[in-house]
């Protein structure tokens, strides 16, 4: 079932595009990679489609009972969130505020489902540290834990691993995978091609001409590719 | 000493003064804790300059109650002030000093040229500094005062969770659809009224150390957000008492009493942090 299907979008800041011919469709289950050079606009694709930043041009369907809204969504860091004094549960239940509609403040039910998807992190024993106190996988996870919050379907990651020591990153990448196999879509940035290749089922390339391929396809590109100027 | 303070405490304008300015450090303390993580504090500073210049205004037109005069003005520059930290084409601290030196420059010309008053240079001071000898409020500003604040924390109490949620990630709370801007621009207005109700105990200059002194000390101690808020409100609320107290006992300029309340304040909660962390 399409969740999400793009044609040919331009993205961009005041008029000023940054790429566009961008079309793909995201099939429920999928794990797509995005990858291309810094400044190709990845993150800003992401933001465009989750409504954080309009379009320039094209159009964006979303389909299967997924909205912007019910994205979990996976920025990159701030600078103000990496001394911010406030505890990890604090943090993930903060995921839970797209569900507070027209009640100030949050039930029963989500801080189960916060306390639920600390537990499916594996990040219960820090449920009460303060997450200015934690390493940089860990504050990920954390972070991870508040997306899933979110969203039951789909989740958008911005560079999940950028910044995290080797160890980390191979757990985090098992952990994507992993939300991957229960059925959660994926789209991820990412900077480690190897990787992508390895873990996707699609790869988006964003570059000086955007590709949309599935991973038997692009794999085979690269080796007739690479073939070619061996 | 506990005798002459009862004394004291029978007297109407005393309990005005501990009234308005245990809501003031309140509020100013809420606030404050969502300005320091945003890195927003630099604002404060700016907005209560032009409230001065508003003030100033207000004085040479002889009006009956300056409100009417400081509090829209300062609410427009904070609406202002937000768009422009949000727009990266302009320098944002840059202009804000702009403004800021701008009005307290305009403010002391006005008062200096225009004032009826036979002593403008302690006028300008009290407003600069807050009044000498413990506040003469007349009823009507207290009962705006206790109004107002009530307003602010009702506001942050019932919005907590948004606004916690819009001080850690913008962007995850815009795209979760929380009506970020909203939010910024409601911060915006309670940050201006808390200035203008604060120039009335501390002055102008000092609004800052009330609203940034009970966040800091909070922040080297406390590890959840929510132990944050409170504990800057309980220190700034005790400081402020125990600073009016002093002011009354010994005669000491209200404002800088409990600024220097604050300060030692923050230096006890830095050493506990310190030995904390080991
Ligand atoms: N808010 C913004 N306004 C204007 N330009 C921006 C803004 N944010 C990013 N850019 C520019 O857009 C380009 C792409 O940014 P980004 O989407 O973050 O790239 P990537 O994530 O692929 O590294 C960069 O050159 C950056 O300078
Ligand atoms: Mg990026």
């Amino acid at each position: 079932m399409t969740q999400l299907s793009v044609k040919d979008l331009a993205i961009g800041y005041d008029r000023h595009v940054l790429t566009d011919g961008i079309s793909f469709q995201i099939e429920s289950g999928d794990y797509v990679c995005m990858i291309g050079e810094n400044g190709t606009g990845k993150s800003t694709l992401m933001k465009t489609l989750l409504g954080l930043q309009p379009a320039l041009k094209g159009n964006i369907e979303w389909g299967e009972g997924v909205t912007p809204q019910t994205i979990g969504y996976l920025p990159q860091q701030t600078e103000v969130q990496k001394d911010f004094p406030a505890t990890v549960f604090e943090i993930v239940l903060s995921g839970c505020q797209n569900r507070l509609k027209h009640r100030f403040f949050y039930s029963k039910a989500d801080k189960a489902t916060a306390s639920d998807q600390i537990e499916r992190l594996e990040i219960t024993d820090l449920t009460q540290k303060c997450y200015r106190e934690l390493s940089g996988g860990q504050q990920q996870r954390v972070l991870l834990a508040r997306a899933l919050c979110a969203s039951k379907k789909m989740i958008f990651l911005d560079e999940p691993v950028t910044g995290l020591d080797p160890g980390a990153v191979d757990q985090m990448y098992s952990i994507i995978n992993k939300l991957n196999h229960d059925g959660m879509t994926i789209m991820m940035i990412s900077h480690d091609v190897d990787i992508s290749v390895q873990y996707a089922s699609h790869i988006l390339n964003l570059g000086s001409n955007v590709q949309f391929k599935d991973i038997k396809s692009y794999k085979s590109n690269q080796n007739t590719e690479s073939g070619g100027t061996r | 000493m506990i005798n002459e303070l009862m004394m004291y405490f029978e007297m109407p304008f005393v309990r005005f003064a501990l009234i308005v300015g245990v809501l003031i450090s309140l509020c100013s303390s809420l606030l404050g804790v969502i300005l320091v993580l945003k890195r927003f504090s630099f604002i404060g500073d700016g907005l209560s300059h032009v409230a001065f210049g508003a003030m100033a205004v207000a004085a040479v037109f002889n009006l009956v109650s300056d409100m009417i005069v400081v509090l829209p003005v300062t609410l427009i520059t904070a609406v202002l002030l937000l768009r422009t930290g949000k727009n990266t084409k302009i320098k944002g601290d840059a202009a804000i000093a702009m403004l800021s030196v701008g009005a307290l420059a305009f403010g002391y010309l006005l008062m200096n040229l225009f004032s009826t008053s036979a002593n403008v240079s302690g006028d300008v001071c009290s407003s600069l500094f807050g009044s000498t000898l413990i506040l003469t409020l007349t009823p009507v500003k207290v009962w705006l005062c206790v109004i107002l604040s009530i307003v602010v924390m009702g506001c942050f109490i019932l919005l907590y969770n948004k606004i916690f949620a819009v001080t850690f990630d913008e962007s995850f709370a815009q795209a979760v659809g929380t009506k970020v801007d909203f939010y910024n621009l409601m911060i915006a207005v309670l940050i201006a009224i808390i200035i203008v109700l604060a120039m009335n105990l501390v002055g102008s200059l000092l609004i800052s150390a009330l609203i940034i002194f009970p966040a800091l000390s909070a922040m080297r101690i406390f590890k959840s957000f929510q132990g944050v808020i409170i504990g800057s409100a309980v220190f700034s609320v005790i400081c402020a008492v125990l600073g009016m107290v002093t002011s009354i006992l010994f005669g000491t300029p209200v404002g800088s009493t409990i600024v220097a309340v604050d300060f030692a304040g923050f230096l006890i909660f830095a050493f506990i942090g310190f030995v904390k962390a080991g």
